[in-house]
């Protein structure tokens, strides 16, 4: 492969529909939310990530598309039935719900294993989406990427915290 | 720029680590050369991604089956497959085969550990009785060592360890400062007897002394003299900020094409020739080489290219698949395959790694982590007394890398949190996230393996690939020592860990099969057409010079007898050297023809 390294582009289709990214946007959410520092995960276009990484044509990508739909379709199955609405307009106490049951696949309940799968690899994707964006670089203090005249290793504060003084 | 149109003195085949640098002194040394490379042209100073971010490149620039260490990566139509260029393993076997179809090959993405051969690593049967010795000693090529080093620019300090050579005098860049969890680990180290010290890397941290580095290198050459210190006073030095695997547009690492191509090219005595895939070398009814025939990729057609010396340097396996297919009546059994020995005791470097969290890192005021963008510190072999005590169940060393840091995050730098925070997310996910970056370490052994009789490659009579030419199958077996020795890195390296505090992430092996990389997966291949001392042992004279055709040589690390742990690109590169003077030698007194 020989893509153009300098200005790249995404050269498949994206293929998630509209109402997939509307509950698979509130769950990049409820996974991370805004606070003082910075934005939550769809304001990041974290959702959008993620339709791009299930739409690539490799084979990994592929299986995650049908592990992301199956886990996408069985939240709004589950929110229908216990709240009679879809995923993206339960209220957060409903949303946290369903998702600590699945959030930790050691504690997931025989039968949610598939779920709880997918809860983390979109918990994964989020977290890849939203701390690569600038907004998310800067939450993290992240000082590096622009050229610097010289290298001075740790300030004295960092080597006092690692009792290297 | 086309120099000159008639025959050139010298056809050097591959423009990666070993031609690019017979390419350079042949030609600062006066001698004409038509470089083919079978990749395409490439310009790292227009082409490299210097400051692109992950989230502008597709999937977060992740890897994947065709760009298999992430998309800016400096690799052009290669990885572990070549679009149209497959290879075979013969059963139970997995190597791995890395390449590049690009002008500089691998040099352009390569991790610049540049780490010298020491005295044993020259005679290790002398020493323990187990694979072959060198036909030469480190005292012969170190002054090669020294040049190699002044032209690439190689940071690092002389220590003075055992079998971890000094470089002479002025010869070095000035190591960076190490970074804090390379300090702590230094701190945790002393305590385990595990020496840390600068890490040897081919990257300038200050800008080359043009003017005092070509007079040592080319006394008496005013026109090499001229050529080298305008190439180095053309390069950067490093501005602490970006990959160095992508690249360097502003020419403070090595590559071929900004570190050797350009000098020679300024001599006019080189002209390359891109998209030229070679599939074999002629010879003349003396048997002497007269040419090469390539195939040109853009037209598909089949070329002939004539000179009085071949210099292959296409990589270790792709050299003993040229002269494999170079058959003749002559040379039934492939060019200068006399010995049978021409694809045999082929190596990779034996790895295994072990990746931890530190918790003294968590939430470490925020700072610049990037550097040089490899290591600044590294662990050398440490227990040559152990070993020979007999103390371990295996007979070579290994050197540790290690890495970790406060880096620009890109794909995946906050995956797996799962165990780590019981399922954490939301407000909690997200402060987990903070407190968790910059204090993740992974610590990886590079170790020498021993050559075997049942590791190596030949031709596969069945495949070819789509340029009509047959390709290679592998044959792989590791022994005890290999594998013993992966179990002892991952032991070590989880010893560290537990030793600062950590907790070790990865699962610490106890069977050697499990531990260890996949066979070719370290990309260090090295042997298949090795040197030696006499024609009945070996392909090669030390000299690089085939035994049974004299005007033919290898300068890739095909010549290699044994694989220590160092690191084997700068050795490549100091062999072609010292090579390449003494083909000058040869053809200014006629010894060639
Ligand atoms: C990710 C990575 C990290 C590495 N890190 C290190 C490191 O830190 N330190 C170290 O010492 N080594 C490292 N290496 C290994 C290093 O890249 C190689 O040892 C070195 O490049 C080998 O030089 P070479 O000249 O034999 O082959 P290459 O550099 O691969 O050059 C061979 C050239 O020949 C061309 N070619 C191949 N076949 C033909 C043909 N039939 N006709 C014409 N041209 C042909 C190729 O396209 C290529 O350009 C690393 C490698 C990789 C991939
Ligand atoms: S770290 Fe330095 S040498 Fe490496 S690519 Fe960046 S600027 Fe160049």
């Amino acid at each position: 492969m020989d893509p153009d390294l300098v200005a790249p582009v995404v050269p498949w289709d994206l293929v998630l529909s509209e109402d997939e990214l509307v509950s698979l946007a509130s769950l990049c959410d409820v996974i991370i939310p805004a606070d003082q520092h910075s934005p939550a995960a769809s304001a990041l276009g974290a959702h959008d990530f993620i339709n791009e990484w299930v739409s690539a044509p490799y084979e990994g990508n592929e299986r995650d598309l049908t592990l992301v739909r199956g886990g996408l379709a069985w939240l709004n199955t589950e929110s229908h039935r216990r709240f009679d609405a879809p995923f993206a307009l339960l209220g957060a106490g409903q949303k946290a719900e369903l998702c600590d049951e699945i959030c930790y696949a050691p504690r997931a309940a025989p039968g949610l294993e598939a779920q709880a799968r997918f809860f983390d690899k979109v918990r994964d994707l989020t977290s890849t989406a939203f701390w690569t964006t600038e907004e998310g670089m800067a939450d993290l203090g992240f000082v590096g990427n622009r050229p610097m005249a010289t290298f001075e290793g740790p300030p004295p504060e960092v080597l006092q915290r690692l009792g290297l003084t | 720029m086309m120099p000159w149109q008639d025959d050139p003195d010298v056809i050097v085949v591959g423009s990666g680590a070993g031609g690019g640098m017979a390419a350079y002194v042949l030609a600062c040394s006066g001698v004409k050369v038509l470089l083919l490379e079978a990749g395409r042209d490439y310009d790292p100073v227009t082409e490299t991604p210097m400051f692109q971010l992950p989230k502008d490149a597709p999937l977060r620039a992740a890897g994947t089956s065709d760009k298999p260490f992430g998309f800016y990566d400096a690799t052009v139509d290669g990885g572990w497959s070549v679009p149209g260029e497959p290879y075979t393993s013969a059963e139970g076997t997995n190597f791995m085969w890395w390449r590049s179809r690009m002008l500089g090959g691998r040099t352009n993405h390569w991790g610049r550990i540049s780490l010298r051969m020491g005295e044993y690593d020259f005679k290790p049967y002398s020493r323990d009785g187990l694979g072959f010795d060198w036909p030469m000693t480190y005292d012969d090529l170190a002054p090669w060592y020294d040049k190699t080093e002044m032209l690439v620019g190689v940071y690092g300090t002389n220590e003075g360890l055992e079998n971890t050579p000094d470089s002479g005098p002025e010869v070095l860049q000035p190591p960076p400062a190490p970074r804090a969890y390379e300090l702590l680990t230094k701190k945790t180290c002393d305590g385990l007897d595990i020496p840390v010290i600068p890490a040897h890397l081919a990257i300038l941290t200050e800008r080359q002394a043009a003017e005092r580095l070509s007079n040592r290198l080319w006394p008496d050459n005013g026109l090499a003299r001229r050529v080298t210190r305008e190439s180095m006073a053309s390069r950067a030095a490093c501005f602490w900020a970006t990959p160095c695997g992508r690249g360097c547009s502003i020419k403070a690492n090595f590559q071929s094409p900004t570190v050797c191509l350009p000098p020679a090219l300024a001599t006019g005595n080189l002209r390359i020739v891109t998209n030229a895939m070679v599939r074999e070398v002629t010879v003349d009814a003396g048997g002497r080489a007269n040419g090469v025939h390539y195939i040109d990729r853009e037209t598909r057609t089949d070329r002939f290219a004539s000179a009085g010396v071949v210099v292959l340097a296409a990589s270790a396996c792709e050299s003993a698949r040229i002269l494999l297919n170079s058959r003749s009546s002559s040379f039934p059994d492939g060019l200068g395959n006399g010995s049978g020995l021409v694809g045999r005791y082929l190596m990779d470097t034996v790895g295994a790694g072990v990746s931890g969290q530190i918790p003294a890192l968590e939430n470490l005021p925020r700072h610049p982590e990037e550097g040089a963008s490899a290591m600044h510190l590294y662990m050398p072999w440490w227990l040559y007394g152990e070993q020979a005590r007999g103390a371990l169940d295996f007979a070579r060393g290994y050197h540790v890398e290690f890495g970790g840091g406060q880096r620009m995050p890109g794909y995946g730098a906050f995956s797996g949190l799962e165990p780590l925070t019981e399922g954490a997310y939301g407000q909690r996910f997200k402060e987990e996230c903070r407190r968790y970056y910059g204090s993740f370490m992974y610590f990886d052994g590079r170790g020498e393996m021993i050559p075997n009789d049942d590791s190596y490659c030949e031709i596969d009579p069945d495949v070819v690939d789509q340029w009509g030419i047959p390709v290679l199958k592998f044959h792989w077996e590791w022994s005890d020592h290999e594998l013993n020795q992966a179990v002892h890195m991952q032991e070590t390296f989880a010893e560290i860990i537990d030793a600062m505090g950590g907790q070790v992430l990865s699962t610490v092996q106890t069977d050697g099969a499990r531990a260890i990389a996949a066979p070719g997966q370290i990309i260090h291949e090295v042997g298949c057409t090795r040197m030696g001392d006499s024609a009945s042992n070996s392909v090669l004279n030390q000299y690089c010079q085939s035994w049974e055709v004299p005007n033919l040589f290898v300068m890739d690390g095909g010549p290699f007898v044994s694989n220590a742990d160092k690191n084997p690109t700068l050795s490549i590169m100091a062999i072609a050297w010292r090579s390449s003077e003494y083909l000058v030698e040869q053809l200014a007194t006629g010894g060639l023809s």
